[in-house]
């Protein structure tokens, strides 16, 4: 009998190499805090991207808390003794800056499915860095340029004080061109009242505002309780108007302008999967851009790990370079630093039959760009 | 003109917010010497359960008791099993306590509502706005955010001062040991103070959930500015935290609006609102430091 069970035990242990592991995917994301929402977006992207690949792919998935020192200790760990080399996920620029450079330094290679701070997209591009959602400043100089083919003249900018509200503000001023009234707010303020007086004051054409989350639940709904609602427009670029933020501010935020570039009513199959995909598997939450950047990001790197396997991280990186795949927004291409070439869409948030808001695709206003940074990047 | 008063009109605004809050954890640290960071998971609390049952039952008028019961109730249970057990402990364990409390409340929210905000908006009766000078439509539940909080300053002084009550709560307040001694229950007195605390709290975040998002962990976002009204009002002391509360949501707010645009006359755009946000930031702490010097125990004494 005992030499039956050694027999067994020792063929199972030969036979064990003959299967694949799966491949281990590092996944860094926000899961706690008022944010909590954007990093559950990420893993649930990531998770239907990985599948609707086909890749055999184990997601590693650990909450950084908004916090660049354990999203640094995360990296840590799994790049060193874990044997991770891809890592991807993470939400907020501050986390992004300090994973990033470490990341790279240790040999592994990063895809961003939504951060995207500028310091990293020009002279310090790198080769196995990439983004599949936009630079941060593209993401807004949509909306500058929205902004200015309105015709508005006059603009009061708001954003919160960190390098993504400044790369927001800085990326709307370029494009829109005119006369911008900046104002930074806190990093966790959540009571505009004082910055509603100060539009009141200013009188502006337009505000555009960035405030992801729930800063951007409680901006909406105070800028219709100021009564700026009906009287001064805004224009939003995507972040500020997510689907949960116009679930939970409901109709205060109907009839503002918004900038995107993809949105749950485009027409092509890549897209539609998507939708389905995530009505299936997650019914009472929204599907936000941070999902479908994160699905793209799954589809990318689940394609390029199909192709290659993840043996040699040079030959993967060069694979994910090639970007062969279907994205959901239609037509994707990498720039000279990697991030993202695509088309940009005017959008307005309209009532439904219940009066509730959504969102409804007007025009293309932006074709095949890239962002301003890419010329530095000598790679 | 209309700004100068608009900005007047928020900081009151601001200030009365702190000062529902800051009533409830004085009476807390003055009168049973607990250190209770987990206030700000109470307000939370409050503001969850009223925006839930306002979704359930379409009317915030029947959210309002309903989030005041279960604050106050969640604070009884709280002060039943926890907090009983620190009154004789060392304050670093009370911080240690309620901080573990704060984590637990976070999570138990995110169990239950999951991650996203909760829906919650101004009642019908209230989305107006009242032209408060000409030119300057002031939201009307702010307004009433005002008056709720002036009407409950003027009920606790009531009850501190009049009441037999508050006579022990003041006395508890100034010296602990000689209420025990005199053949109070002071076991009573604790549990009703908490859970008036609690109350208050959750009244607090009831208040601000039309206004601001109602997710997890904004409780954290307050608590800190809480506790500085708290210092400088003078542990203990109700009288305190209102006047420390209006003072500082006043400073704050004047300084965060308007402190950035005189800069701007001194020094370039960005740079001039980076120092202007940094200083009105810390303006409050700063206003601490300087009440504290002068004055250590605080404005007010003890049971005031």
């Amino acid at each position: 009998m005992k030499r039956l069970l050694t027999t067994v035990g020792l063929l199972a242990a030969m036979a064990a190499p003959a299967f694949a592991e799966p491949t281990k995917i590092g996944v860094i994301t926000t899961l706690s805090g008022p944010a909590g929402y954007l990093g559950e977006q990420a893993r649930n992207g990531l998770t239907l991207g990985f599948a609707a690949a086909g890749a055999d792919v184990e997601l590693v998935i650990e909450d950084d808390t908004r916090d660049p020192n354990v999203g640094l200790q995360i990296a840590d760990r799994m790049l060193n003794e874990e044997g991770i080399k891809v890592i991807t996920g993470i939400i907020f620029s501050n986390v992004s800056g300090a994973v990033v450079p470490e990341t790279l330094d240790l040999g592994g290679i990063y895809v961003s499915s939504n951060a995207a701070p500028s310091p990293l997209a020009g002279a310090k591009c790198h080769p196995n860095y990439f983004v599949v959602s936009w630079q941060n400043d593209s993401l807004h100089e949509a909306s500058g340029a929205a902004a200015k083919k309105l015709g508005y003249t006059t603009a009061v900018a708001l954003a919160p004080n960190y390098q993504a509200g400044q790369d927001a503000i800085a990326g709307f001023k370029r494009e829109f061109g005119s006369e911008v009234t900046e104002i930074y707010t806190g990093v966790e303020q959540t009571d505009f009242a004082g910055e509603m007086a100060q539009i009141r004051d200013k009188a502006p054409d337009v505000v555009f505002q960035f405030h992801p989350g729930g800063q951007g639940i409680a901006f909406l709904k105070q800028y219709q309780q100021a009564d700026l609602l009906g009287n001064i427009p805004m224009v939003l670029s995507e972040p500020s108007y997510d689907g949960v933020i116009l679930k939970a501010v409901g109709p205060a935020a109907v009839g503002i302008a918004g900038t995107t570039h993809w949105n749950a009513d485009f027409d092509n199959d890549a897209s539609k999967a998507l939708v389905a995909a995530w009505a299936a598997a997650y019914p009472d939450t929204p599907l936000t851009t941070y999902g479908q950047q994160a699905y793209d990001t799954g589809l990318l790197i689940g394609t390029a790990l199909n192709a290659v396997g993840a043996d040699d991280v040079d030959a993967l990186a060069a694979e994910i370079k090639k970007a062969n795949f279907t994205s959901t927004r239609g037509a994707f291409a990498f720039g000279a630093n990697q991030h993202p070439v695509q088309d940009w869409y005017l959008t307005a948030i309209e009532a439904d039959a219940d009066g509730n808001p959504m969102i409804v695709t007007k025009e293309k206003i932006r074709e095949a760009v890239g962002d301003v940074y890419a010329v530095d990047c000598k790679m | 003109m209309i700004l100068i008063v608009e900005q007047f009109l928020n900081g009151l605004q601001y200030g009365v917010t702190l000062f529902l809050l800051a009533a409830g954890l004085t009476l807390i640290f003055g009168i049973m010497g607990v250190i209770n960071l987990a206030h700000g998971a109470l307000y939370m609390v409050g503001a969850f359960a009223a925006a839930w049952v306002t979704l359930q039952t379409g009317s915030f008028w029947i959210g309002l008791p309903v989030g005041l019961i279960v604050a106050a109730g969640v604070g009884l249970a709280m002060e039943v099993t926890v907090i009983r057990r620190l009154y004789a402990r060392d304050h670093l364990d009370q911080v240690l306590a309620t901080f573990a409390l704060i984590l637990i409340f976070n999570q138990t929210v995110t169990l239950i509502f999951g991650r996203q905000p909760l829906f919650s908006q101004v009642p019908d009766l209230l989305s107006g706005s009242v032209q408060v000078l000409p030119g300057l439509p002031y939201p009307a539940y702010r307004l009433f955010v005002i008056g709720v909080g002036l009407a409950v300053a003027v009920g606790l002084y009531l009850l501190i001062n009049k009441t037999r009550v508050g006579m022990l709560v003041r006395a508890g307040a100034s010296n602990r040991q000689m209420v025990r001694a005199l053949g109070v229950d002071i076991g009573r007195l604790y549990t009703a103070v908490f859970a008036l605390g609690a109350l208050l709290a959750g009244l607090a975040g009831i208040m601000a959930s039309p206004i601001l998002a109602v997710q997890v962990g904004m409780g954290e976002e307050i608590i800190l500015a809480t506790f500085v009204v708290v210092v400088v009002g003078g542990v203990g002391s109700v009288k305190g935290a209102f006047v420390a509360g209006l003072v500082l949501g006043m400073l704050d707010t004047m300084l965060r609006a308007f402190l950035p645009g005189m800069l701007q006359g001194l020094m370039p755009g960005p740079e001039a609102q980076a120092l202007g946000v940094g200083i009105s930031s810390m303006g409050i702490y700063l206003m601490m430091a300087i009440v504290l010097l002068l004055r250590p125990r605080g404005l007010f004494a003890a049971g005031d």
